[in-house]
C-alpha cells in the first residue's frame, strides 16, 4: 500500500466528456468509485446495516433479551426465521440489535485511533528531531506486540465492557494511523505551499490543520475502512474468548461463544451471528479496496 | 550480510524493553493481587503480607521492574501462581503445539494459495478468475473462530469424519490448519495473481513465448520465477499472522498451544503466566518478522545491497 498517496486535480479523469470545473476532487473520486459495481453493492451492505442498527426497535421481531424457556434451541422456522438459541431468545433479533454494538465499536475504536494515532503521526512528522524518534519508536513497540494480544491484554487490565474493548481495540491500532499520518506530512512538510503559509505567519498548528491535514485524509480513508473491519473482528474474538462483552448482551462474538455448547444440536446458534461479521466485514473490505482503486487510480494495474 | 543481520539484531533490543515495559506496566495494572490469588480467599491478612514480601511485591516498582527484566534475560519468567511450575518450562512445553498449527496452517495456505492465484493470473477475467477472486474475499473476511465452528459442524459433527477437538495425531490437525489458514491462502492468492499478472505483461515472457517455449515452460519456468519475491514476502509476513490467529484457534479447539495457555492463565488471574506468555508470543512475533527481513534481503540482492 502506498503511504504517499496524494490526492490532487492532475488525477487523470475517468468520464470521457471532460467536466469544466472540477473543483472537488472527492467528486472525481465518488464517480469513480460508482464505476465499482462490487463497491457500491458493498456500500449498499453497509448503508443497509446502519439503518438496520437505527430501526432495530422497529425492524426486530422480539426484543433482544426476550427469554421464552418453552421454546428453546428451535430450528430456523416461520415464527424465528434464523431459530432461538439456549434461552429461547429470537436469533434474528439479537443479530439486529448486536449490529448496533459492532457498528458502535467499529465507529468508536477507529476514531479514537485515527485521532490519537493522527495527532502522534502529525506532531512526529511535523516536529521531526528528536520528537519523531521517542513518539515513533514508541509505535514501533506497540507494533511489536500483534494486535489482538495488545488488545486482549489491555481489556484484561480495563475489565470487560463496551467502552473497555473500544479502548483496547483502538489502542491496538494506534500505531498504523500514527504512521500513515506521519508519512504522508514528511511527504508535504517541506513542499512551496507549506512554505508559503509560514512565510505569511500561520501557526504550526494551523498548517497542520489546514495544510498537511487534508493532504494526507485520503490514505487515512481507506486505512480507516479496512480498520473499522479489523475492529469489529477483533472486538468479536475478544467476546468469544469470554473478554469483551459478556452475556446476555447481545453482542456477535458473545453469541457465537454462547452457542459453542450447543453445536451437536443446533447448529444455528453459531452459524448465523458468524455469518453476519463475515458479511460486515467482507462489505468494509471490498468498500475499502474499492474506495483506495477510486482515490488512486495509478495504484490500480 | 552479516552486518545487516547483526544491525537488525541490535535495533531489536530497544524495542524489546520496550516490550518488556508495555506488559510489566499492564500487569501492574490489572485489578486483584497476585499473594491473595495464590493464597485464595480464606486466607488471614498475615499471610498475604508475608506472601508479598515473600514475592518481592512491598519492594519499589522499579526494583520490581528490574528483577522482571534481569529474570527475561536469564529465561526466568517467574512461576506459576496455579501450580508453582516455572513459566518458561511451561511455554516451552505448550511451543511445539503452536508452532505445529502455525507450520500447517501455512501448508495449507500455500498449498491453496499460489497454485489457485497461478491459475487465475493465466485465465485472467475467466470464470475460474472471477469465482476464485470472490473467494478470496470472502475467505479473507471471515472471523478464524467461527470458521472453525463452521468446520467442526460440518466435519466432526455432522459428516463424523474428524475430531472435533483435541491434540495428537494428523487428523486432530486437520480442522484446525485449515480454519487458521483460509485467510492466509487468501492473501497469497492475491498476491500470487497480481504478482503473475505483472510478469506475465513484461517483455521476457513476450521473448520466451516468441521463441517458441511452451506456455507450460512459460509459466511455471519463466514466469512463476519472477513473481516469487511478493509471494515470499507476503508468505514471510503472514507467519506473524498466523501466530496471531493461532490464539484463537486454540481456543476452540482446544489445541494445547501458547495461545490457549495464555487465555486460560487470563481467566485464572495466573499473573506471571499471562506476563510471560505476553512477552513470548511478542518476542515470538518480532523474532519471525525479523528472519522474514533476513530471508528477504538473501533473495533479493537490491535489499542487500544497501547494507553494504
Amino acid at each position: 500500500m502506498s503511504t504517499n498517496t496524494q490526492v490532487s486535480n492532475e488525477l487523470p479523469l475517468p468520464a470521457a466528456k471532460p467536466r469544466i470545473k472540477k473543483k472537488n476532487p472527492y467528486i472525481d473520486i465518488w464517480y469513480r468509485l460508482l464505476k465499482n459495481k462490487l463497491a457500491v453493492v458493498s456500500l449498499g451492505v453497509l448503508v443497509l446495516l446502519v439503518l438496520t442498527a437505527l430501526l432495530a426497535d422497529v425492524i426486530a421481531p422480539y426484543p433482544a433479551n426476550e427469554q421464552n424457556l418453552t421454546n428453546i434451541l428451535q430450528a430456523p422456522n416461520a415464527l424465528h426465521w434464523l431459530g432461538t438459541d439456549a434461552y429461547g431468545r429470537d436469533i434474528l433479533s439479537r443479530i439486529i440489535y448486536g449490529s448496533r454494538i459492532s457498528l458502535q465499536v467499529g465507529f468508536v475504536a477507529v476514531t479514537f485511533s485515527v485521532t490519537l494515532g493522527g495527532i502522534i503521526g502529525a506532531i512526529a512528522g511535523f516536529y521531526g528531531g528528536s520528537t519523531d524518534n521517542i513518539l515513533m519508536r514508541f509505535m514501533d513497540i506497540l507494533l511489536a506486540i500483534p494486535g489482538i494480544l495488545l488488545a486482549i491484554a489491555i481489556v484484561n487490565v480495563l475489565g470487560p465492557g463496551l467502552v473497555n474493548v473500544m479502548i483496547a481495540v483502538g489502542i491496538a491500532s494506534l500505531p498504523t494511523y500514527a504512521r500513515i499520518v506521519r508519512a504522508s506530512v514528511l511527504s508535504i512538510r517541506d513542499q512551496e505551499f507549506v512554505e508559503a503559509s509560514r512565510a505569511i505567519g500561520e501557526s504550526n498548528f494551523s498548517i497542520i490543520r489546514r495544510n498537511v491535514l487534508p493532504n494526507c485524509l485520503a490514505p487515512i480513508i481507506v486505512q480507516a475502512t479496512l480498520g473499522v473491519a479489523w475492529a469489529i473482528l477483533s472486538a468479536a474474538g475478544l467476546s468469544f474468548i469470554g473478554l469483551g462483552l459478556q452475556p446476555p448482551t447481545p453482542e456477535w462474538g458473545a453469541m457465537l461463544s454462547e452457542g459453542r455448547q450447543y453445536i451437536y444440536e443446533a447448529y444455528w446458534v453459531t452459524t448465523f451471528p458468524g455469518i453476519a461479521i463475515a458479511l460486515v466485514v467482507l462489505a468494509l473490505n471490498i468498500f475499502g479496496d474499492g474506495l483506495r482503486d477510486a482515490m488512486d487510480p495509478r495504484l490500480k494495474q | 550480510m552479516f552486518r545487516f543481520v547483526m544491525k537488525r539484531l541490535l535495533m531489536l533490543i530497544p524495542v524489546l524493553i520496550g516490550v518488556s515495559l508495555i506488559v510489566f506496566t499492564l500487569m501492574q495494572l490489572t485489578p486483584g493481587d497476585p499473594a491473595q490469588i495464590m493464597l485464595g480467599p480464606q486466607a488471614s491478612q498475615e499471610d498475604i503480607e508475608n506472601m508479598r514480601e515473600q514475592m518481592g511485591l512491598n519492594e519499589p516498582i522499579y526494583v520490581q521492574y528490574f528483577k522482571f527484566l534481569f529474570g527475561i534475560v536469564t529465561l526466568d519468567f517467574g512461576r506459576s501462581i496455579q501450580d508453582g511450575q516455572a513459566v518458561i518450562t511451561k511455554i516451552f512445553e505448550h511451543l511445539p503445539a503452536t508452532l505445529k498449527l502455525t507450520f500447517a496452517a501455512m501448508v495449507v495456505a500455500i498449498a491453496i494459495g499460489v497454485p489457485v492465484g497461478i491459475i487465475s493470473a493465466t485465465r485472467q477475467y475467466s470464470f475460474f478468475d472471477h469465482t476464485s477472486t470472490i473467494g478470496a474475499l470472502v475467505g479473507f473476511s471471515m472471523p478464524n473462530y467461527w470458521l472453525s465452528l463452521m468446520l467442526i459442524i460440518i466435519f466432526a459433527v455432522n459428516l463424523n469424519w474428524l475430531p472435533v477437538s483435541g491434540y495428537g495425531g494428523m487428523v486432530f490437525l486437520i480442522l484446525p490448519a485449515i480454519a487458521l489458514g483460509t485467510q492466509t491462502a487468501a492473501v497469497i492468492m492475491r498476491m500470487t495473481r497480481s504478482s503473475m499478472l505483472e510478469v506475465l505483461r513484461s517483455d521476457y515472457i513476450r521473448t520466451a513465448r516468441a521463441k517458441g517455449l511452451t506456455e507450460r515452460a512459460v509459466i511455471y519456468v519463466h514466469a512463476l520465477k519472477n513473481a516469487l519475491i511478493p509471494i515470499i514476502t507476503v508468505v514471510g509476513l503472514q507467519v506473524g499472522v498466523l501466530l496471531e490467529g493461532a490464539i484463537l484457534t486454540e481456543a476452540v479447539f482446544s489445541w494445547p498451544g501458547i495461545g490457549r495457555f495464555m487465555v486460560d492463565a487470563i481467566r485464572a488471574k495466573d499473573f506471571p503466566v499471562v506476563q510471560g506468555s505476553v512477552l513470548f508470543i511478542a518476542f515470538l512475533f518480532v523474532m519471525v518478522n525479523l528472519l522474514v527481513d533476513v530471508l528477504y534481503a538473501y533473495i533479493d540482492p537490491r535489499i542487500k545491497a544497501q547494507y553494504k
